[in-house]
């Protein structure tokens, strides 16, 4: 064999490894999704079966039982509501820290990175009993709050290290002009800056999407997100598992096709920028 | 600009932020010292050390301090090295290498409640799981996976959903490594498992130690997976901290020992990455 078919054919073996690996990984996503298309004795059919007539009956009993709409809802408005919120408040920080570093930045970035270091469940009883004396159990303004406070450190984390990389010239430029500070907010370092902002928003959607310890603990009914919708399908009250696929599915799908499209940028959020 | 418009700019932030943890921590600590049984109200009284007596010597505690631990490290091990692993193998193009990119990554975005329950069901069912179906076609009984091995259970899901997270990032690092010196060092004779293990796995070292710190912020606090799962069972077999005391203040309405229980969790968790980032600090910055 020449040095170049040896080549190519460890690049073939590498790729068939790799794809190996990457199938059975995904498998129990595909899985879950061809069994929201099964009924319900298709789906605990022993061999599996790949092959059948799908069906769309089990979504609409997602929706009838657990009205589905009503928790995609509660999920959107908490998500995209705290990152809203959360991004109001950490642009004017992370402003302030990056253009304009004192002494203690550094300390208090720190200090704020420290803040998600706490374990969640060392603060469940305040949180819950405060909750519920502010009557704000099972709401959705009391998940935001929480979601806000949950993220806000990696939020500033993130925005701080876009906004250090920007141009201190542009901005220099502006300030000769007589550009108030709002001004070069609003009219310089939030232009610029877009990319940064949306991916470090997409991270901190993803992050509430997905959240599920204070979800689970301070929702009921009412304020419950999908995350918490789903562990009702838990209960053992028989073998639905075409209809709990179909749930999880329907769960999953937004923040999945949501993830492929902005991996990169994620990560590099997720990492503080320590990994480019 | 003047100094009280920075602050300014950044006092809600630290205000909020300074908020959210005092207020909540001084009452776990406040909590921690009285009788605070939601069942037996207006009986408040201090109590001294009583409360983190009883968390200490629940039967639960040592089982569910040995379980956060082994499931830390067992996740931590395995995402990392199958993550250096994966990723130095789906480095180099091949053919659909985008495709297998983005199925690796997917386990990622999948929320921890779900995965509990694919897990549960479809894959580790002891009759009609996947798992069931493969080793009863290969003539071997099929295993209750959530009764037989429901820490390992929970490890297996746990891990699933890391290893993606590993992976990307240290795909990402991969990209940024020096081309040139490793064709130089292939040139002077090195074999792939000498470029791998004296200059790979060197410039992954600040990628691992990134990972290694934002996993266990996440994994001392699993949750999900287990009260989905196997409920903390059989027995406190699969009982980590957070579910402990989560059963001790939502389930068992006592409020003292629960907040006993959350300042153990939260010395834990200092303890961890006290520890975590010396080694880290130390074996891999150099």
């Amino acid at each position: 064999m020449t040095l170049n078919q040896q080549r190519k054919l460890k690049t073939f073996i590498t790729g068939l490894f790799s794809w190996l690996i990457a199938l059975v990984l995904f498998f129990p996503i595909f899985w879950m999704f061809i069994t929201s298309f099964k009924t319900e004795l298709q789906a605990i059919a022993i061999p599996p079966t790949l092959f059948f007539e799908p069906t769309l009956d089990n979504f609409a009993v997602v929706q009838e039982r657990s009205n589905y709409l009503h928790h995609a809802m509660n999920s959107v408005i908490t998500s995209f509501g705290s990152t809203l919120i959360a991004l109001i408040i950490a642009v004017p920080a992370a402003y302030s820290m990056a253009f304009f570093p004192g002494k203690k930045t550094k300390d208090i970035l720190l200090w704020m990175l420290s803040t998600k270091m706490l374990p969640a469940v060392g603060v469940l009883v305040p949180i819950y009993i405060l909750s519920r004396d502010f009557g704000l159990l099972d709401s959705r303004t009391g998940l935001v709050i929480i979601f806000t406070l949950m993220n806000l450190p990696i939020i500033i984390w993130m925005l701080f290290s876009y906004f250090k990389d920007l141009p201190k010239e542009i901005l220099e430029a502006a300030r000769m002009d007589g550009a108030t500070p709002w001004d070069e907010i609003v009219k310089v370092v939030l232009p610029l800056s877009v990319g940064g902002i949306a991916s470090t928003g997409l991270l901190s959607i993803v992050l509430c999407w997905n959240e599920a310890f204070w979800s689970l603990n301070l929702t009921a009914s009412e304020a419950a997100p999908l995350t918490a919708m789903i562990a009702s399908y838990s209960s053992p009250e028989g073998l639905f598992w075409a209809k709990l696929s179909a749930a999880s599915t329907l769960a999953c799908a937004p923040i999945v096709v949501f993830g492929w499209f902005c991996q990169k940028q994620l990560v590099q959020g997720l990492t503080f920028g320590a990994v480019k | 600009m003047k100094r009280s418009i920075t602050r300014l700019l950044m006092a809600p932030s630290v205000i909020l932020l300074l908020v959210w943890m005092i207020v909540p921590l001084s009452m776990t600590i406040y909590f921690s010292t009285i009788r605070f049984n939601l069942l037996y109200p207006g009986q408040n009284n201090f109590v001294g050390w009583m409360n983190f007596e009883f968390f200490i010597t629940d039967p639960g505690f040592i089982p569910a301090v040995s379980n956060t631990l082994i499931l830390l490290l067992s996740v931590l091990i395995v995402t990392v090295v199958l993550g250096v692993a994966l990723s130095a193998l789906i480095d180099k193009p091949f053919f659909g290498q985008n495709i297998v990119r983005v199925l690796l990554i997917s386990p990622f975005f999948i929320m921890p409640t779900v995965n509990a329950l694919i897990w549960k069901n479809m894959m580790m069912n002891p009759v009609y799981g996947i798992f069931a179906w493969i080793s009863q076609s290969l003539g071997f009984e099929p295993i209750d996976w959530l009764s037989d091995f429901p820490l390992g259970s929970v490890i297996m899901m746990v891990s699933w959903q890391w290893l993606p997270f590993a992976v990307l990032v240290f795909v990402t690092a991969l990209q940024s490594q020096d081309t040139e010196q490793k064709e130089a060092a292939q040139m002077d004779g090195a074999t792939g498992w000498h470029i791998f293990r004296y200059l790979t796995i060197p410039h992954l070292a600040r990628p691992i130690a990134v990972v290694i710190m934002i996993e266990t912020i996440f994994l001392l606090a699993v949750f999900a997976e287990i009260f989905v799962s196997t409920g903390g069972g059989p027995g406190y077999d699969s009982t980590n901290l957070a579910y402990l005391i989560y059963n001790q203040a939502l389930l068992q309405y006592d409020v003292g020992v629960a907040s006993a229980g959350g300042l153990f969790a939260v010395l834990l968790a200092n303890i961890v990455a006290f520890f975590l980032i010396r080694a880290v600090g130390k074996n891999l910055t150099v």
